[in-house]
């Protein structure tokens, strides 16, 4: 499903139509998201790179991690970007503000400049964005909006996708972003229920490091809304995705708290419970529960138990009949138990 | 000064000597203060190698205090000071960057980075130091020197974060969760907390207060890109307790 978004933005859009959109959407507790964002591009970059592409380049505008880091990020996959004219990085990461050049400017700093920043003039070039959060800092949501929409209507542009953390924005500058794309893929933490302790919180955590659930939400043509799911990890800096399973790795959703004594019943133990003859009224033997209910003398029912009592001698079991003098009072009744004391 | 400390839970977890490049946030709060932790990695920083250097930005203590402190630890702040391998920047001083001039917030931050930026340049050209280290004691204080401007102060830090990528130094700040856990959204703390490599959260015993156990550690590795290889744990949890000249770290339940 990760390879069906990266085809997507691979094939771009058709003539006269926005190009695609992907927002890929993560929290703190699985920020996983930057993978994602690095396997997309590494993706297309192998696809451009062999020409597969409708789009001849990409441009990198990178808020959140430095050119270098691309740079090194594309080399381990095998693509010398340095020296490449399909891949440019627009730098907004080293001196955003212009902080570094104005320091420069009344010579307090030197004007160090780091790895490839420059800006892109290509024809039909897919644009990323790293990370729009950042550019939700420094510019209104509607700005950000209006730049997007720009870009994904501009004739150069074939495919368009960003990184934003939810958890930093308000929720209708993250529905605002989610509006304009075509595709949203969102991280979240893998549910699993149930477990109480410190030790299980750590092991989640640490769990939730790793792996997470991806969802993605695609808009077609017709309006309808396909929703797919899949898992991902993270084993040795790369990303795999999987098929999502209910079963597999996920931890027993069992209530029981982590602790050092055993809980649970094992099979023998259930069954010689099972077994176990409750006493007086509570015996099932299909005897309605009777209730003394003090019209009868006491001798009476006595009588009568008596009697029940030398019937039932033969068969060589005593038997016990009990009579409850009322109901069971509801646990929180008004009821003093001693109201009826005549002190 | 020996040049390798014993290690202890705290540097194990953080792994590896310096590792260059990194921005590590220490959270803590009112119950459990975070201060031992920023003493122990400035005296790590200082110790490691002898050609290592520290920045440190101070909005809490002035000098002395922390001389005494490291001093109890063994080691001697002033004389790191006069070999040149320790800058302390003290914020609480006003005339520090001409602050009774008048002068925006933003323009005295922007000042205080090419401070900072201009020591780790000369630092690094003389007798090609190794590593740079710049602290900040601490991040709310900073927010008040802003005139509480919590976007300033998230635009100073992500400059210092570009140092790491552009010099390789690391950076170290002390941010205090409580403070900004009760707002309606938790815009720094989370922001930090992305910057961040390495997450270093002290906070009271779920259990409350003990003689021996004065709170917990929990150490996350959030750069999954740095892989050493093996597997090793991302997560880190254990307790400390404050003792006159150091710190013990240990395991829940191993406490002797």
């Amino acid at each position: 499903m990760a390879e069906w978004i990266c085809r997507t933005l691979r094939d771009g859009g058709l003539e006269g139509e926005h190009a695609p959109a992907l927002t890929i959407n993560d929290t703190i507790t699985c920020s996983l998201g930057s993978f994602v964002f690095d396997h997309i591009l590494s993706q297309l970059s192998s696809f451009i790179h062999s020409q597969k592409s409708q789009s001849s380049g990409i441009v990198l505008v990178a808020f959140s991690r430095s050119p270098l880091y691309y740079e090194q990020l594309l080399k381990s996959k095998g693509y010398n970007v340095s020296a490449s004219t399909w891949f440019k990085v627009l730098d907004c990461y080293t001196d955003p503000l212009g902080w570094k050049s104005k320091l420069a400017n009344s010579g307090i700093i030197a004007n160090d400049s780091l790895g490839s920043s420059v800006t892109a003039k290509l024809c039909k070039n897919v644009k990323d964005l790293d990370e729009v959060s950042e550019m939700l800092r420094h510019a209104s949501v509607s700005s950000v909006a209006s730049l997007l929409s720009e870009l994904r209507s501009h004739g150069q542009v074939s495919s368009l996708f960003w990184l934003i953390h939810s958890d930093l924005h308000e929720t209708r500058a993250t529905a605002a972003l989610e509006y304009i794309s075509s595709m949203k893929a969102t991280v979240i933490v893998q549910p699993m229920d149930g477990l109480r302790g410190n030790s299980a919180c750590l092991s989640l955590m640490e769990n939730n490091l790793k792996r997470g659930k991806f969802n993605v939400h695609v808009k077609r043509r017709n309006g309808r809304v396909k929703t797919m799911v899949e898992e991902l990890y993270v084993e040795n800096s790369t990303i795999n995705f999987a098929p999502f399973s209910t079963e597999g790795e996920v931890i027993s959703q069992s209530l029981v708290p982590k602790v050092q004594f055993n809980l649970q019943l094992s099979e023998k133990e259930q069954n010689d419970r099972a077994k176990v003859i409750l006493p007086f009224e509570h015996q099932g033997d299909g005897k309605n529960i009777q209730i003394y209910d003090g019209r009868k003398s006491l001798n009476e029912s006595k009588g009568d138990s008596e009697q029940t009592c030398l019937e039932k001698e033969d068969s060589g079991r005593g038997e016990i009949i009990y009579f409850r003098d009322s109901d069971d009072e509801m646990p929180d009744s008004d009821e003093d138990p001693d109201d009826d004391l005549d002190i | 000064m020996a040049n390798a400390l014993p290690s202890n839970l705290l540097d194990e977890s953080l792994g590896g000597s310096s590792g260059g490049g990194r921005m590590i946030l220490v959270e803590d709060c009112v119950e459990t203060s975070g201060a031992f932790v920023v003493h122990h990695l400035l005296k790590r920083a200082l110790n490691s190698h002898s050609s290592d250097a520290v920045v440190f930005l101070s909005f809490s203590h002035p000098l002395s205090h922390y001389d005494r402190v490291l001093r109890k630890m063994g080691c001697n702040l002033s004389v790191q000071r006069d070999n040149k391998r320790l800058l302390f920047l003290d914020m609480l001083a006003l005339d520090h960057l001409d602050r009774n001039r008048g002068k925006t917030s933003e323009d005295i931050l922007i000042a205080l980075y090419g401070e900072i930026q201009k020591a780790v340049e000369i630092s690094r050209s003389h007798e090609a130091r190794h590593h740079i280290t710049v602290v900040i004691d601490d991040v709310s204080l900073m927010e008040v020197d802003a005139n509480g401007s919590s976007d300033l102060v998230l635009d100073f830090l992500r400059y210092c974060c570009s140092l790491t990528a552009q010099f390789g130094c690391s950076l170290i700040a002390l941010n205090h969760g409580d403070v900004y856990s009760t707002v309606d959204q938790p815009n720094l703390l989370l922001q930090l907390e992305y910057l961040a490599d390495i997450v270093i959260k002290i906070e009271p015993l779920a259990t409350g207060l003990a003689k021996d156990v004065h709170g917990q550690l929990t150490v996350t590795n959030r750069n999954l890109r740095v892989d050493s290889g093996k597997s090793r744990s991302r997560i880190h949890n254990f307790q400390f307790r404050i003792k006159d000249n150091s710190v013990e770290y240990f395991y829940p339940g191993s406490k002797t």
